[in-house]
């Protein structure tokens, strides 16, 4: 596996368009027509230092619903969108820490609402920093825009509980994206965790394991070339393009990165998210588990 | 019971008082204070059972006694990005070094969520945990070790 990322457009991506490096974002960085907004899994992590101008998003504060298991309905999208100065014509780019785990979550998100003008940046926060391009503390405000949303498309790239099950009982493929000790089921909840505890370990029956992070290059949190993106998941876990797929993994967020390469780097069509994930399957009374 | 800590009490009812801005700022002002652990404590490369297993950051602690009998606790934290962990690092130093043993195991978990917000993720409120975790191994093992020798 190569250790140094070779440019975005030569790796032999499907849909290249999606990523833009660290120096198209520097080159951009004043263009009033892109919105750069970083999302973190450390919720410090931004206030600490942003590329400047950049936004956040956060995914629990802004992406979820404050109250039910759910993403938020079109209304606090747009609430969202105009608060950051967003318009729909207008490029969105993500990036954020952790490979940009959290950054293809909120990409993920804002797909549902049909926001297709988005880009991830390759390297996020890590390729950034280790360029030593600039971070402020300076949070930018923008003029309020008044976005309109699309109704919350939850079909396209989004799988739920009874569907998954039908999907597994098909015996369509479904990647788990989790570590191998989560999928083996020797670790189930987290001790003394208030949150996101699971009653039981293992994975949906017929799942292959492919942690989500093999996608990514560790030395400067790259995505890998297709050739090597392929190796894995088409070579390894006998996946094919014209698969229907479902990602899962804990609570839907590692598997939205997964989600991301296989439908953009890869360019299959059928793939969507079970966001849901352990978190309700495997708390979930009666549902089949499998476990070695 | 035996209660915990007097400076973590305080910082605790000051958070409390904080709107999310205001926390995020004296979180910070914590994070930017870190110093890692001295080289007359520990060097590179740390050892293995120092390392906190489930934090992300790659942190380390460690602690040497004082002369009252209580432990002055070191951190590094690997990860250039670990802001959250630097952060607990001191906040544990400032509040957990130089106070009695047994208060400081009287610590709970739940002290992290009071602090950063019930909405961080489960990575990061689980390595905070190992960070705290660590600290009360260190603390309880010098209380063991101490009784046996009494």
């Amino acid at each position: 596996m190569t250790n140094v990322a070779s440019p975005i457009a030569e790796r032999g991506y499907a849909h290249p368009e999606v990523l833009v490096d660290t120096q198209w974002v520097a080159d951009h960085l004043n263009d009033p027509n892109v919105r750069i907004i970083e999302s973190d899994e450390d919720p410090l992590l931004y206030a600490s230092g942003h590329i400047p101008g950049a936004v956040e998003v956060d995914w629990v504060r802004d992406l979820n619903d404050p109250v039910r298991r759910d993403y938020i309905d079109k209304a606090r999208f747009e609430e969202l969108m105009s608060r950051i100065g967003v318009t729909p014509d207008m490029t969105v780019v993500f990036y954020g820490d952790k490979n940009n785990w959290w950054a293809t979550y909120a990409f993920w998100v804002f797909q549902l609402f049909g926001h297709t003008n988005a880009k991830i940046m390759d390297g996020g926060r890590l390729k950034w920093e280790k360029e030593g391009r600039p971070l402020v503390r300076e949070v930018p405000n923008y003029p309020r825009t008044r976005y309109v949303a699309k109704e919350r498309d939850d079909s396209r790239i989004r799988a739920f509980r009874d569907q998954v099950l039908k999907h597994m009982e098909a015996r369509k493929p479904l990647v788990d994206v989790r570590s191998p000790e989560e999928f083996r089921g020797e670790r189930t909840h987290m001790p003394e965790y208030p949150q996101e505890g699971v009653l039981r370990g293992g994975h949906i029956p017929g799942a292959k394991n492919m942690p989500w992070a093999r996608a990514v290059n560790p030395e400067d949190g790259t995505f890998r070339p297709a050739a090597e993106l392929q190796q894995l998941y088409i070579e390894q876990l006998g996946l094919k393009p014209e698969d229907e797929i479902i990602t899962y993994c804990r609570i839907g967020e590692r598997s939205s990165h997964t989600w991301f390469v296989l439908t953009y780097l890869l360019g299959f069509p059928n793939v969507r998210n079970y966001d849901g994930s352990w978190t309700e399957w495997g708390n979930s009374v009666g549902l089949p588990i499998e476990k070695p | 019971m035996t209660a915990i800590p007097e400076p973590l009490a305080r910082l605790l009812h000051e958070v409390e008082g904080l709107d999310r801005f205001e926390r995020q700022q004296l979180l910070l002002e914590f994070a930017d204070e870190f110093r890692e652990v001295p080289p007359e404590v520990a060097e590179r490369p740390f050892p293995e059972e120092n390392y906190v297993t489930r934090c992300e950051s790659q942190a380390y602690v460690f602690a040497r006694p004082n002369p009252d009998g209580t432990l002055k606790f070191y951190f590094a934290v690997e990860n250039p990005q670990g802001v959250s962990a630097k952060s607990w690092a001191v906040i544990m130093d400032r509040t957990l070094s130089g106070q009695p043993l047994e208060s400081v195991l009287a610590v709970p978990p739940d002290v992290i969520f009071r602090i950063y917000g019930n909405e961080i993720s489960m990575g990061k409120g689980q390595g905070l945990m190992g960070m705290l975790d660590h600290v009360k191994m260190l603390a309880a093992r010098t209380l063991r070790e101490r009784r046996s020798e009494g």
